[in-house]
């Protein structure tokens, strides 16, 4: 497959009165069409930065980067962002939510509207105001904005990090589906190595100060993925000695 | 939600006992006519005013004249609001003239009004248009400045045109406080037509008032005050109503 995202050298400074600081230093990453890409590092590491960066939202930065072989001039719809909270429009409901992000000739295709809230398991909740909402469901009405307007590429910046366990998982199966399904290039930025590498086919780990590409490793988990076994205890502990190279090896004692 | 029977006895309980004080105060003899009239003095005069019309159209002069005025406040409220909200140089233009005429209470305006526009209705319209104005103007201009930005950016993203957010982002994001201002600003519209009316007018609730004190008839002056009080109430109780209807979603 082609690459959907070439990043060539790309630096990007936070620059303020009082100091400058490195968000992103010397990136390289080239993403193929169709690929699921984890992006994890701590906080500050600039993984989210990254991210706005592939979707168009910083375009103040130094450096290459190439959207489907064009440079990019600022946010679309062909690169759907799911933001870390919501962001459903509190006073439309669920599906005026969906409309609002619709183009012009299609914003009256109710079709589309249900089409996606089916996607994504939220048939019935039409006419519901997000207040009505849990937070998980909420999450999934975003989704469904995002996939109705038929991107190219999902950027998900820690989308299920404000939700519980349980709910963070089937949201987890809910997006490996709609990735099959649909076949959208996707990249989720996080700071959970399960969710990485079970995301994944690709992980991306990402050092801070300055944010920095530490290594790029390939999970393959089979299909269908599973969260237990040996594939991914051993793809989770290649990424957990990455953040922890650098701490002191536990004392051994010998007797 | 209905309330209880219990609810309505507490909530009419007050009003219950200061008639009930000020007829055992009348019983008692100690009310003098001419300066405190008896509570049924004051049901004649109500029943006296509502036979010759006068009752009526006292309301009515002074309703429509707070409806012109309080239209003009609130359209010119409204878009100064957004205006200044939206484009800081417009509020930067604007700023140091707001806030000075901010702090003047209406009612100093009223012997500038009469000698501009004389003792008719457009003096009543612009007292009552400075009353409403300000309120409207700053809780609109608050309610657009605390919308998140992060709409905004959501809806970069899905390419929404600029002149659609005014109607999708910014007047319902700023619709509760707007609704908070245009209360304030018909409180504020009620208070200013009786001062305004009381100083020079042939009409009105505030006619009533200042005509019941040259005739020395202190029940016209308390009918006078309690149709302004009632009044002022109902039409607060509608806004309530309407706030309510047209904000569903929080």
């Amino acid at each position: 497959m082609a690459n959907i995202i070439e990043i060539k050298k790309l630096n990007k400074v936070f620059r303020s009165k009082e100091n400058e600081v490195q968000a992103l230093e010397n990136i390289d990453l080239t993403i193929e069409e169709g690929s699921f890409v984890s992006i994890i590092g701590g906080s500050g590491c600039g993984k989210s930065t990254l991210l706005r960066v592939i979707g168009g939202l910083e375009t103040d930065y130094e450096g290459e980067y190439l959207f489907d072989n064009a440079p990019v001039k600022g946010p679309s719809r062909d690169k759907g962002f799911i933001f870390q909270d919501h962001r459903l429009l509190p006073w439309l409901t669920v599906e005026n939510n969906i409309r609002f992000s619709l183009p012009k000739e299609k914003k009256k295709d109710d079709a589309l509207i249900r089409e996606n809230l089916e996607l994504v398991g939220l048939t019935g909740f039409e006419k519901s105001y997000p207040r009505q909402l849990s937070g998980g469901m909420a999450q999934r009405v975003a989704i469904a904005r995002a996939l109705a307007n038929k991107p190219r590429i999902l950027l998900l910046d820690e989308p299920f990090g404000a939700l519980d366990a349980i709910t963070r998982m089937n949201l987890q199966e809910q997006m490996l589906k709609i990735w099959h399904e649909e076949k959208i290039t996707m990249i989720i930025v996080t700071h959970d190595i399960d969710e990485a590498v079970y995301l994944g086919g690709t992980v991306v780990v990402m050092t801070p100060r300055p944010g920095r590409i530490k290594r790029i490793q390939k999970v393959d988990l089979g299909t269908p993925r599973r969260r237990t076994g040996t594939p991914f205890t051993l793809a989770r502990d290649e990424i957990y000695r990455e953040f922890f190279s650098d701490a002191e090896i536990p004392i051994e004692y010998n007797i | 939600m209905k309330k209880s029977f219990s609810y309505w006895l507490i909530y009419l309980a007050l009003p219950i006992i200061v008639l009930a004080v000020w007829e055992g105060f009348d019983i008692a003899g100690r009310l003098k006519p001419y300066t405190m009239p008896a509570p049924m003095a004051i049901v004649d005069t109500t029943l006296d005013y509502i036979k010759n019309g006068k009752l009526w159209t006292n309301i009515t002069v002074s309703f429509l004249r707070v409806l012109k005025g309080f239209g003009v406040g609130l359209a010119a409220g409204f878009l100064v609001g957004i205006l200044s909200a939206l484009f800081p140089k417009f509020e930067a233009f604007t700023d140091l003239v707001i806030q000075i005429l901010r702090p003047i209470p209406p009612i100093a305006w009223i012997p500038l009004a009469i000698l501009w526009f004389g003792i008719g209705e457009e003096s009543k319209v612009f007292i009552i248009f400075l009353g409403a104005f300000f309120p409207i103007f700053l809780n609109t201009a608050e309610g657009v400045k605390s919308i998140d930005s992060k709409y905004f950016e959501l809806a970069q993203v899905y390419e929404v045109p600029k002149p659609m957010l005014i109607w999708q982002i910014v007047i319902p994001g700023a619709l509760p406080s707007i609704m908070t201002g245009i209360r304030l600003g018909v409180g504020n519209a009620w208070v200013c037509v009786v001062a305004a009316e009381m100083i020079g007018a042939v009409s009105g609730v505030g006619h009533m008032l200042s005509d019941g004190r040259s005739l020395s008839r202190p029940d016209i002056v308390i009918l006078g005050m309690l149709i302004v009080g009632i009044v002022g109430k109902i039409m607060d109780d509608i806004l309530k109503l309407i706030h309510k209807k047209l904000i569903t979603w929080i």
